[in-house]
């Protein structure tokens, strides 16, 4: 059933770009601090910490809190579960964008 | 239609956010021309001084120690000369187009490429000395265009896919090199001078040439 269903991978989770863009940088970096995803995405703490919330939630990413020095420096890196969402909403947007024409 | 130019520009996004968080793009190609100028004019001042030395040796007809002992430190200060002067107008020419386009020199990327490319070149500089230290001195060029050319290997995958085939070039002249010792010299010129400048032209010819649109 979902294999001819084209839009079955697509991932409401994903519908929002800023989550989309954590995704994008998660799934090609083995690990990332919350200040260099702040500076590549270019949102704000609080607007950011949201969405990773969200997606820490889905458990598309596992969240590391540790120090440098004395500042407390959180890294993310992406899950199993993470990779395949990921995965599958791409292939999903590829299907459709293929199937209209 | 619209939802489909929808998706189309999310996939661009996630493409666009995938290079720009994993690669270092800002690198420009005038460092490595740049570089290439130093390399050159380094050679051109050894090479001289190296002719001056044996033109004297001629002339007197006999070696003097202390003379080579001179000759291995001019040597030695000059191509330490060369590789602050070369680094110096690299960090230069890269910082300043980081400010043209609005990227951080400092970031992420600009990390991973660096401690990517030091794994090699520490390596490769340590085994130089230890050479050296053997006077083993036959095989220093070819050792350092080689431990150079896997640097740049090793840290292509965080920035421009152009350093991976310069990266290579170096690594076959350095293998050449290996052919002909007595030449060292002439490949030292040709590795870091001719073909930083060469790559860094076509860099600079591909991707800064025309102004950066803006992203």
């Amino acid at each position: 059933m979902a294999v001819n269903n084209p839009i079955a991978g697509l991932n409401k989770i994903f519908d929002n770009r800023i989550r989309l863009g954590v995704m994008s940088i998660v799934s090609v970096n083995e690990e990332i601090n919350f200040n260099d995803l702040k500076q590549l995405l270019e949102v704000t703490d609080g607007n950011l910490a949201t969405h990773l919330q969200t997606l820490e939630e889905s458990g598309f990413l596992k969240v590391h809190k540790g120090f440098v020095g004395r500042k407390t420096n959180t890294t993310y890196a992406i899950t199993k579960a993470g990779e395949k969402a990921f995965k599958d909403h791409i292939q999903a947007l590829e299907n459709m964008i293929r199937g209209v024409k | 239609m619209i939802k489909q130019d929808q998706h189309l520009e999310a996939l661009q996004d996630i493409r666009q956010m995938m290079q720009r968080s994993s690669r270092f793009l800002s690198l420009s190609g005038l460092s490595g021309i740049a570089a290439g100028f130093w390399a050159l004019l380094g050679a051109y001042f050894a090479y001289q001084w190296i002719g001056d030395y044996y033109h004297r040796y001629n002339q007197e007809g006999n070696f003097s120690g202390r003379e080579f002992q001179e000759l291995k430190l001019k040597l030695f200060l000059l191509a330490g000369g060369v590789l602050c002067l070369a680094l110096l107008s690299a960090f230069y020419f890269t910082w300043r187009r980081t400010q043209k386009t609005n990227g951080q020199f400092w970031n992420h990327t600009s990390k991973q490429l660096a401690i990517n490319m030091f794994i090699p070149l520490a390596t490769g500089g340590l085994f130089l000395l230890t050479m050296l230290q053997h006077n083993e001195w036959r095989f220093v060029v070819p050792a350092s265009l080689l431990f150079y050319g896997l640097a740049l290997v090793n840290g292509s995958k965080y920035t421009l896919s152009d350093i991976r085939y310069l990266g290579l070039s170096e690594i076959i002249v350095g293998l050449i090199a290996t052919q002909f010792i007595g030449y060292g010299l002439h490949f030292w010129a040709i590795g870091f001078g001719v073909l930083h400048i060469v790559y860094g032209f076509v860099m600079w010819w591909k991707n800064e040439r025309k102004p950066a649109p803006a992203q």
